[in-house]
């Protein structure tokens, strides 16, 4: 079977095509919802920006210069959209805050629960992640970004993408011993 | 940061990006180099594959949004003002459009049929050139190889499509003679004026060639 390329429907929606325009929202929708939702923890909202992402896609698509893959573009306009709401909202500093919170839980029938079970206990540290950790995770782990394309979606150098990441998963690593699995790194 | 100031940490922070297989060739094969050499290394590694096991998972738990981000979207898109047809300023888009709109079948049929006209033209000017040669035709016309430095010569390709006919009525017109060819890609040296014409006059008489519906290619040589 044939499938279209991105590249493609991009430039029938710049020409006013609609079906072109469902088609790359059914494709990408979710994997964009994700990546917002988990900037923004608040899944109404995440849903409010996701078809404000594609509407710019609709405006913009003449512009679009296939300079970077189809979802590359469309992370990075999600990842603009979301900081710009979060901002607004002065919700900036409410990673940190939320993270520290969730620290008192070494007694939590949950936490005894996910000590047992390692990969439970590495969702709940990857969710407690600040925002900004969260997103290189993601944007590596789930969205399959490569160095480059990562410094293109957040704005940073590509030595800084690997630091960052590399001291994300230093912090993964703290916050499971927190909880009493050391991994033996860092 | 240590880890990254050494060859071993400069290894180490990309293995995120070689678990999640997006690293480029020469990365891959250094990262793979370490990892068979440095067990310290490979059950790092281990590490960075359960991590990625788990984003997978946490991401995918996080479910879809609802059918109300795609109405509200066209809602949104209805509301825009119409706006002209743009043409995309990406080349290559363009030519994956072009070829996006051929279903399969087009594009096999497409490509048979220009593989038989390439046939075809090799076939037929094949045959104008031995018939010629054998009525001493061109032969005559034509300028032999030992000749070479007695005129200015041009490489021509003709279109796919045209038929002996045609080349035959070119040439004449044109009063040209065939040199030699057709060398590998279809290409013939063919004399087009004599030794020592201005070089104005060569690109007038180059761009008339040109301008023919007949010639696919055209370029001077020696």
């Amino acid at each position: 079977m044939q499938t279209t390329s991105d590249e493609v429907l991009i430039g029938r929606i710049a020409n006013g095509d609609r079906l072109a325009m469902q088609v790359l929202f059914a494709r990408h929708h979710v994997r964009v919802y994700r990546f917002v939702l988990r900037l923004m923890r608040n899944e109404a909202a995440a849903e409010d920006l996701i078809s404000d992402v594609f509407l710019d896609v609709w405006r913009q698509a003449g512009k679009f210069e296939g300079r970077s893959a189809v979802s590359t573009w469309l992370l990075s306009i999600a990842r603009f959209k979301a900081l710009s709401v979060l901002r607004r909202r002065g919700e900036e500093e409410l990673d940190d805050e939320s993270a520290e919170a969730i620290e008192d839980q070494a007694d939590d029938p949950e936490v005894a629960l996910a000590k047992k079970d390692k990969g439970a206990a590495l969702r709940q540290c990857l969710a407690k992640l600040s925002a900004e950790h969260r997103e290189i995770i993601d944007l590596v782990y789930y969205h399959e970004k490569s160095v480059e394309e990562v410094a293109g979606i957040v704005g940073i150098p590509e030595a800084t993408v690997k630091t960052r990441m590399f001291y994300a998963r230093k912090k993964l690593s703290e916050l499971l011993k927190e909880r009493g699995i050391d991994r033996g790194w860092p | 940061m240590t880890a990254a100031n050494d060859e071993g940490g400069d290894i180490e922070v990309l293995l995120p990006w070689h678990a999640a297989g997006t690293l480029g060739a020469r990365d891959r094969e250094r990262v793979e180099a370490a990892l068979a050499n440095d067990p310290e290394l490979a059950r790092r590694y281990e590490l960075v594959r359960e991590e990625l096991g788990q984003a997978i998972e946490l991401n995918e738990s996080l479910g879809a949004p609802s059918a109300r981000a795609m109405q509200a979207l066209f809602a949104k898109i209805d509301a825009e003002p119409a706006r002209p047809a743009v043409v995309s300023a990406n080349l290559g888009v363009r030519i994956r459009e072009f070829f996006a709109a051929l279903s399969p079948r087009t594009l096999a049929w497409s490509a048979g049929a220009a593989a038989l006209a390439i046939l075809l033209q090799a076939g037929v000017i094949a045959g104008i050139m031995l018939k010629e040669k054998n009525a001493g035709g061109y032969e005559t016309a034509a300028a032999p190889k030992s000749a070479a430095g007695d005129g200015a010569y041009a490489l021509i390709r003709f279109q796919p499509q045209v038929t002996a006919a045609d080349v035959t009525k070119f040439l004449e017109t044109n009063k040209l003679n065939i040199a030699d060819g057709p060398s590998a890609g279809g290409l013939y040296r063919v004399r087009i004026a004599a030794k020592g014409t201005p070089k104005a006059d060569l690109d007038r008489i180059l761009k008339t060639l040109q301008d023919d519906k007949v010639v696919g290619f055209i370029a001077v040589t020696q």
